[in-house]
């Protein structure tokens, strides 16, 4: 008994229950942790039946309605969504943005919350209040189709501003964001150039023809991988560039100094 | 065994006949003489001008590699090359030739990522270089001259880092040029002119590239080579300093001789920072211009900064409010450029470059000083240098506010007022901190002196006290502790002297008398000679006394306690450097 009781008061007690508490604690979370859905949006734009539509409406209702109103016209904390399009539906609830988990200055992209079925039910009974944008094709998002020096040109002018030159995100006014385009899908991306969500700009097919929008998607197509030049140091431009210059290079020399002058003292 | 001296080898004799020959034409024997037996002295800290110095030898070099495939004109042509994002887009002569020399020239891109680094590398260690300089007061007589050299060589380095990130034509560059236009137009009354002059007529011209293009690899690397001649030779004429210890003083120099110790190592440092730099260039993508696209007026992209050292200025622009702009008659006073872009710099640098002279005027000091300070010994000082790198630290954070607010999520609006207050608050602050630590630092000392090193060792005796050993510093450390002088407020003449006749130049003394007093009214005097007899003779029991010593306002007087010490037996033999007289 004795010897089992200093056993427990060993030094390296706490180390190795802390170790056990995070091994427990990482485990069960993989077991619970919802599996991030797939989204393939190009079911999503699958034609609608009523079926859907009925399906969609009990999930709005059940999702969706304590901000948006149960008939979707909208209350004093949520625009009304009649008129938004399958697109808009699309874009927000399979980025996660939707439901919104808390209020804050800006919905951001959070694990998906429903399966493409129930997405694409989402969005046909949305469709069905009032016309509005719809999902687009496979083709027309598809990157290999588009022109990335003429999207560069495009993106310079109407979005780097905000999203940084390569799409890397960029801060807006109030804790607001542009974020990092890199890992949005290339449905994503149209969906949004075409409903504008939260603070973006709507860009019609009158301000960005849809072949200028693929354009745009395959140059960030591009971006976001291997950089020519090495390491990419997060596309953030000068301030980072500048910090690692500091880190990485003068502490480096700063050591080797040190070094130097410690050998021959 | 063969013998050595007699039969020279082949090589041997060559090398020696080719010395000779030299000698005698040129009387290089007498160069190679004096500095194979100079003597410099060692410490890590000395070379970080070094590493200034190698990373601009390494600027020259792949510059002139650059030079040899860059095209500096504004002429327009089309790209056509391995970069598909920029297929057939228009755009000038110099952005066009920097994707070729990117994309297409065999190590092309490394040697222009190598000279990025080293611009960056160049002007952080010449910071680093000022902070030791400044830190140590390697700047006091004679060195003043030397110290405006060096500045003379940051502002240089300023505008050769400025000039060469404009060459390329690129977006992010050309948004620096639209800044620097507005904040030239923003000079009253000659602004518009000047603006004009610069580019050739209306931003941005035809003439900049090829403008920059003769600053940038001409006139100021030539002035910068020149005053690194200068700043050199200086170095060696004045000798080079030493920190505090034993056996220095300011009529020696204790260190090896440059041959064989220094040239070797000056040799080996150059490949390590070359190394360290190429090394960089070869994992870590800098300044990708191929995304930014080619300058054209209108796109401005989010995280658009300038390179690091010119950050400051950018974070004091985004700090200012934009209201402050008026207009007299038909003339806009744009303060809310002029102030950010122009005060603020002014005031930061004109304190840099004049600090040794208003040092100097405020200490009275007219003595050459070749041992440097330990920077707690001078709480001024040191508290003033960090206050002037914490408001530059800041106005390099405000530069980077959008990147803050997207990586720690938060709001930039808050994070610009944060920093608008933290501007004026900070400095003060990390003064008032600085100069307590280094203050305290200084009462450390003075106790350690006094009393030596605690040992944990605890005796009790006969009539029940107990009481802890303590061991005295041996003569070395001692040596640095009480080797600096204690510099006191300056004391003026009265304003009229006996007969009751007004002195001329009473109020400048008065002016000189206060900034002495704003300097060196708070202090720690080092442990005297007789204190520390006072502190030996009866290390027990009364040390109160003897630590209120010198007449200081308020600050020596915290004594630790007023326990006894004992006192261990100690060798006092060993060589003590002390050539202290009070």
């Amino acid at each position: 008994m004795k010897a089992l009781a200093a056993r427990r008061h060993d030094r390296r007690a706490p180390v190795v229950l802390l170790l056990l508490a995070l091994l427990l604690t990482g485990g069960l979370y993989a077991v619970f942790a919802p599996a991030p859905a797939g989204a393939t949006p190009e079911q999503a734009a699958a034609t609608a039946t009523t079926d859907d539509i009925a399906a969609g409406k009990a999930l709005f209702q059940a999702n969706c309605a304590t901000c948006h109103g149960p008939t979707a016209s909208g209350t004093d904390v949520a625009p009304s969504l009649i008129g938004v399009g399958a697109a808009a539906v699309d874009f927000q609830v399979g980025t996660g943005r939707m439901p919104m988990q808390a209020n804050g200055p800006q919905a951001p992209a959070k694990p998906v919350q429903f399966n493409d079925e129930q997405i694409a039910q989402l969005a046909a009974y949305v469709a069905s209040l009032g016309t509005g944008p719809a999902i687009p094709s496979a083709e027309q998002v598809d990157p290999a189709l588009g022109d990335p020096a003429n999207g560069m040109a495009l993106f310079r002018t109407n979005c780097a501003m905000c999203h940084n030159a390569v799409g890397a995100g960029g801060a807006l006014s109030g804790g607001k964001f542009a974020p990092n385009l890199w890992e949005t899908t290339p449905t994503h991306l149209y969906e949004a150039m075409l409903t504008g969500p939260q603070s973006m700009p709507v860009f019609n097919d009158a301000i960005i023809t849809p072949d200028e929008k693929r354009d745009i998607i395959a140059f960030i197509d591009q971006q976001g991988g291997a950089a020519p030049g090495g390491l990419d140091l997060g596309s953030l431009g000068p301030v980072s560039e500048g910090l690692w210059a500091w880190v990485v290079g003068i502490g480096l020399l700063i050591a080797l100094a040190v070094w130097g002058g410690a050998k021959s003292s | 065994m063969t013998t050595t001296t007699s039969t020279p080898t082949g090589a041997a004799r060559a090398a020696s006949a080719t010395a000779d020959y030299l000698d005698q034409r040129t009387g290089i024997g007498h160069a190679v003489k004096y500095f194979a037996r100079k003597v410099f002295p060692d410490h890590w800290s000395f070379m970080l001008g070094e590493i200034a110095l190698y990373s601009f030898v390494t600027l020259l070099i792949s510059g002139v590699f650059l030079t040899m495939f860059f095209v500096p004109s504004m002429g327009e042509t089309h790209y056509d090359g391995p970069w598909p994002s920029l297929n057939g887009v228009e755009m000038s002569e110099a952005f066009s030739s920097t994707l070729r020399l990117s994309f297409e020239v065999r190590g092309g891109l490394l040697m222009r990522q190598i000279h990025h680094w080293a611009a960056l590398i160049f002007m952080a260690s010449i910071v680093v270089h000022m902070m030791r300089v400044f830190f140590t007061g390697a700047f006091r007589k004679p060195r003043e001259i030397n110290w405006v050299v060096g500045f003379v060589l940051l502002i240089l380095g300023l505008a050769a880092g400025f000039s060469g990130y404009s060459l390329p034509d690129d977006v992010l560059s050309g948004n620096g040029l639209r800044i620097t236009d507005g904040v030239v137009r923003a000079i009253p009354i000659i602004g518009s002119y000047t603006s004009y002059f610069i580019f050739g007529g209306e931003f941005p011209g035809h003439d900049l590239i090829p403008r920059l293009f003769t600053v940038h690899i001409l006139l100021v690397p030539g002035l910068i080579l020149a005053l690194i001649g200068l700043h050199l030779v200086l170095m060696v004429m004045h000798k080079h300093t030493q920190y505090p210890g034993s056996g220095r003083s300011d009529k020696n120099v204790v260190g090896y001789p440059a041959l064989p110790v220094y040239v070797a190592r000056l040799g080996g440092n150059f490949f390590l920072v070359f190394g360290v730099i190429a090394l960089m260039a070869g994992t870590m993508s800098i300044n990708p211009v191929w995304n930014y696209g080619p300058y054209d007026p209108s796109p401005v992209s989010a995280g658009a900064q300038p390179d690091w050292y010119m950050l400051f200025l950018e974070g004091a622009l985004r700090l200012m409010p934009g209201g402050a702009e008026f207009v007299i008659g038909q003339y806009t006073v744009p303060l809310n450029v002029i102030i950010p872009a122009m005060v603020v710099p002014g005031i930061l640098f004109t304190l840099l470059a004049l600090y040794p002279f208003i040092e100097a005027f405020a200490t009275g000091d007219d003595r050459e000083h070749h041992v440097l300070d330990r920077p707690r010994n001078r709480p001024f000082r040191t508290a003033f240098g960090v206050s002037l790198l914490m408001a530059f630290f800041i106005l390099v954070l405000a530069g980077s506010n959008d990147l803050i607010a997207t990586h720690f999520h938060m709001s930039i609006n808050d994070i610009t007022w944060a920093f608008r207050v933290l501007l004026f608050v900070a400095p003060w602050l990390a003064f008032v901190i600085t100069k307590r630590i280094c203050l305290g630092l200084q009462r450390k000392d003075r106790e350690l002196v006094l009393h030596g090193h605690e040992t944990g060792r605890i005796v009790r005796f006969a009539s029940g006290e107990y009481i802890e050993v303590h061991k005295p510093l041996d003569a070395h450390e001692r040596w640095l502790r009480v080797q600096h002088e204690a510099i006191r407020p300056l004391e003026i003449e009265p304003a009229e002297d006996s007969r009751g006749v007004r002195r001329k130049g009473y109020r400048r003394d008065t002016m000189r008398r206060r900034l002495s007093e704003l300097f060196y009214e708070d202090r720690v005097e080092p442990v005297t000679p007789s204190e520390l007899a006072a502190a030996q003779a009866h290390g027990h029991g009364s040390h109160d006394a003897v630590e209120a010593g010198p007449a200081t306002r308020e600050l020596a007087s915290s004594a630790p306690g007023g326990g006894q010490h004992l006192v261990d037996p100690h060798d006092e033999t060993a060589a003590d450097g002390r050539n202290h007289t009070v």
